[in-house]
């Protein structure tokens, strides 16, 4: 175990930053100030000057848009990036964090967004990772305390779900989550960070986790709360610090904060929330262009049965985990379903891989468009072609010197790709406009129906609103898009239809006109029988 | 033969995987393990019956003793192989130990114990560069590895002058290998289980164990958690190259000399040793036990197969035949689990 006593490292000033008067002043310090933390990346400056503070017994929730800086925040205060510029102190002391572990022995905790955990070992090695428990001078594991000491921090914490011996790899991605946070509050902790914690889980776990943070508070630590969810912040947060493009926006006190008011400062301007799609076609129930009926696969999806219609944007909304991405790997034969039929324009068709879904016109837009869908370090012309090369070759496989140049062309100009040519590396593109690229590749290959799973992460909002219109665009011309999408606002605004899925079954259909986010969550966390089934 | 294996793992690794329980995967790994070990019955069984020859004491006391190299070589790359690392450079790394041991003990003419320590010492070297190529210049493991076979080979030639060196004027060297600590057993076999209890120690009941599986099963996990996995991958790497000076030391002894030739190739039966015994390549899974049947496996069968009077052409076809084999279960089990 950690000693309880912080230790407190020379601060050693760095860059721009300036030695702070306040050095040993611990009455009335906030539990943890940052100040002036700055941090660039190659090409990005992630944070300028970022100030924010947070009090013992004190949650306070840290907002912003993808890309706001939030995470980047998170890095340099777990030690995982060093900053560029700043300062940050801990109860009063100016304190310069080394690395995660040490981090972690100045008491200042993460629990990642993502899966942090090492699958094949078990809950209670995730959990004590770095710090186990030894026997005979150091020299051997001690499996039986490490076991122990874990069912005490199990038992304390009052989850139930799964025991110290089990393997991480069995537990579903929410049990897994609870694993995450039981190791963030095994730490002696003084600061702990909550990176969207609950967008695995149920609404059961959720309780779970907001009367952890109860604990917590009532402890004296002070909890940094990320989440884009504003029913939440409303519950358990005091304050609301708001971050954009990097820099400090604001911080109001949670009980007087308006919804409406932190989503304006958050995006910048003002958005409609109640925005829904326009143009909805009413004449296309019967046009389907694909049918999924009971699809299901080994290890998530259950019997999954829907329709896409022609010209129609069908969104898919559900908690991570819930078989949304899964799903679209099974239609397009990148997973093997074990039941299940797909028909296309009526007719049912086989697809044993991705290249069987291409050559019925389905194109699958993945969330990495980075290692999945992108080849970054070729051109943008090559790209586009990627999937349809065989249009350009002559019949012994040699290219076509100069051929699908008009291609390309043709789509760099009607998508509107902001490239300085075509034969620009696809690399130093902006994400909204690799995104582009990738929809070109999709188009050019003369694909019906795409899916397009996260269309808008990772890019900002300017870009974001771009790929709207251009989905909207692709319906109206008689393209289908099946839209995976987290973002509720983005489900809400875009789709025709929505589905919603939890545990890797279809739990509700919702038409645009009859939904809302509480409508879409409810369906969304029906996944207590999944809990049950052990 | 094939029915032997094939029912009992299919049955019940649906079940685990229909009811997800917890050891699902636990079960599934034993499954992969008994296959193995399921598979080293049968072949014992199959050439006991061949022929009469097979199962004497002689002859499976020779079968040990032919796998006590490859058996400790594979045991070290075991563990390097769980992190999802790869040693290319046990092999010729074996062969420049044992050349090493040979210039102490015969051009220097030292103590016994400085001979054995000093190989043993040249493979602790060569796997703690490998494990700093890896860990600070970020080297990919096999193009680390690679390099070291590389050099190892060509050091081995040139420290020996391309000639063999005969311990045979060395009192006792020989009977490391072939001496019988326990009577009717060669030393080489007693090291094998000493080594593979020592790895199986390792691996299940020390940090570095936990270490192994851990940055195995997911590196970046493991590092923010706080374990300085540059510095247990040096770790990995130097005990592995422990491992491979010893299996110098053996070969020079049974061979009763340091052949500068020998030592390339066998890196790959060791490796298939490791996978065989259902280590995965892509790391966070193996066991030395596994390896341990691995390396039988592949012993019996060329022995059996010599006593059969198969051509060793064709031995060596039927083992890259087995390796196909062993593999392939082990990514449709992947499979199934995705």
């Amino acid at each position: 175990m950690l000693p309880a006593v912080v230790q407190i490292h020379e601060y050693r000033p760095q860059g721009t930053s300036v030695i702070s008067e306040e050095v040993g002043e611990t009455v009335g310090e906030p539990l943890l100030k940052v100040e002036g933390i700055s941090k660039s990346f190659p090409g990005v400056q992630a944070l300028s000057d970022v100030h924010f503070d947070v009090n013992k017994g004190e949650v306070i929730a840290l907002v912003g848009e993808n890309g706001a800086g939030k995470s980047s925040l998170m890095k340099i205060l777990s030690g995982i990036y060093q900053k560029d510029a700043g300062t940050i102190y801990l109860e009063g002391v100016p304190v310069q964090i080394d690395g995660p572990r040490h981090a972690q022995e100045l008491g200042i905790i993460i629990v990642h967004q993502e899966m942090n955990l090492m699958s094949h070992l078990t809950v209670a090695q995730n959990i004590y990772i770095g710090r186990e428990p030894r026997r005979l001078g150091g020299l051997l594991l001690d499996e039986k305390k490490l076991n122990r000491q874990t069912a005490e921090l199990l038992g304390r914490l009052g989850i139930k779900e799964f025991a110290p011996t089990d393997l991480v790899e069995n537990l579903t991605v929410a049990k897994q989550q609870m694993v995450e946070i039981a190791k963030a509050l095994s730490f002696d902790a003084k600061v702990v960070i909550m990176d969207e914690p609950t967008s695995a889980l149920t609404t059961s776990e959720t309780e779970t986790l907001f009367r952890l943070i109860g604990d917590l508070r009532d402890r004296g630590v002070g909890v940094i709360y990320i989440s884009h969810r504003m029913e939440e912040l409303k519950r358990i947060t005091d304050r609301i610090t708001i971050l954009r493009d990097g820099k400090y926006i604001a911080t109001m006190d949670t009980a007087t904060a308006s919804q409406h008011e932190v989503i304006k400062l958050m995006v910048g301007r003002e958005i409609d929330e109640n925005a829904r799609p326009e143009n909805v076609r009413r004449d296309n129930v019967d046009d389907v262009v694909l049918r999924v009926e009971n699809l299901s696969t080994r290890k998530l999806l259950k019997d999954v049965s829907f329709e896409l219609r022609r010209g129609e944007i069908l969104g898919f909304s559900g908690l991570m985990g819930a078989g949304r991405t899964e799903l679209a790997r099974a239609i397009i034969g990148a997973d093997r379903m074990t039941e299940g039929r797909i028909f296309v324009n009526g007719k049912e068709v086989k697809i044993g891989q991705p290249a069987d879904a291409v050559k019925h016109g389905i194109g699958y837009l993945s969330e990495d468009r980075k290692s999945l869908g992108l080849l970054l370090d070729r051109d943008v012309n090559t790209n586009i072609l990627l999937s349809s090369l065989g249009n350009y070759t002559n019949p012994v496989g040699f290219m076509k010197a100069g051929s699908g140049k008009g291609t390309s062309q043709k789509y760099i100009d009607s998508l509107r790709i902001k490239t300085p040519s075509m034969f620009a590396t696809t690399k130093n593109l902006s994400g909204g406009n690799q995104q582009k690229v990738v929809i070109a590749k999709w188009l050019a290959r003369d694909c019906d129906i795409l899916i397009f799973d996260e269309p808008t992460r990772g890019i900002d909002i300017g870009a974001k609103e771009e790929i709207y219109r251009l989905l909207n665009d692709l319906v109206a011309r008689g393209k289908s898009i099946i839209m995976i999408s987290s973002e509720l606002p983005e489900v809400l605004r875009l789709s025709h239809r929505i589905m919603v899925m939890a545990g890797g079954r279809i739990t509700g259909e919702i038409d645009s006109d009859g939904a809302d986010q509480a409508k879409i969550m409810d369906y969304a966390t029906r996944v207590e029988q999944q809990g049950a089934e052990k | 033969m094939s029915e032997v294996k094939s029912v009992p793992r299919t049955e019940a690794s649906a079940d685990a995987v229909k009811r997800e329980s917890p050891g699902g995967s636990f079960l599934r790994q034993r499954l992969q393990q008994s296959l193995a070990f399921g598979t080293l019955i049968v072949l014992l069984a199959f050439f006991s019956l061949a022929s009469g020859n097979f199962f004497t004491w002689t002859n499976i006391s020779g079968i040990l003793l032919s796998t006590a190299v490859i058996g400790i070589l594979a045991f070290g790359t075991t563990l390097v192989i769980i992190t999802s690392g790869i040693d290319l450079s046990i092999g010729t790394g074996m062969t420049l130990c044992s050349v090493v041991t040979g210039l102490l003990l015969v051009n220097l003419q030292l103590p016994l114990f400085i001979g054995v320590l000093g190989g043993i010492a040249t493979g602790a070297l060569m796997g703690l560069i490998n494990g700093l190529n890896v860990s600070i210049l970020k080297l990919p493991p096999f193009i680390a590895t690679l390099a070291m076979m590389l050099i190892a080979q060509g050091l081995a030639l040139v420290l020996s002058g391309v000639r063999p060196i005969y311990f045979s004027k060395v009192q006792g060297f020989k009977d490391i290998a072939l001496g019988q600590l326990i009577p009717g057993l060669p030393n080489a076999v007693l090291i094998l289980v000493l080594t593979g209890i020592a790895a199986y120690l390792v691996l299940g009941k020390t940090l570095l164990g936990r270490y192994i599986f851990a940055i195995g099963s997911n590196e970046e996990a493991t590092k923010i958690s706080g374990v300085n996995t540059g510095k247990w991958k040096i770790l990995v790497y130097t005990v592995a190259g422990i491992f491979t000076g010893v299996a110098g030391v053996v070969i020079a002894a049974r061979l009763d000399s340091a052949q500068p030739q020998l030592g390339s190739g066998y890196e790959l039966q060791a490796i298939a040793a490791v996978i065989i015994g259902g280590t995965s390549l892509l790391g966070g899974r193996g066991s030395v036990l596994g390896t341990l049947i691995g390396a039988l496996i592949m012993s019996v069968l060329i022995n059996g197969l010599r006593i059969m009077s198969v051509q060793t052409e064709w031995q060596t076809v039927v083992v890259g035949i087995v390796i196909l084999v062993a593999v392939f279960t082990d990514s449709l089990r992947r499979r199934r689990e995705a």
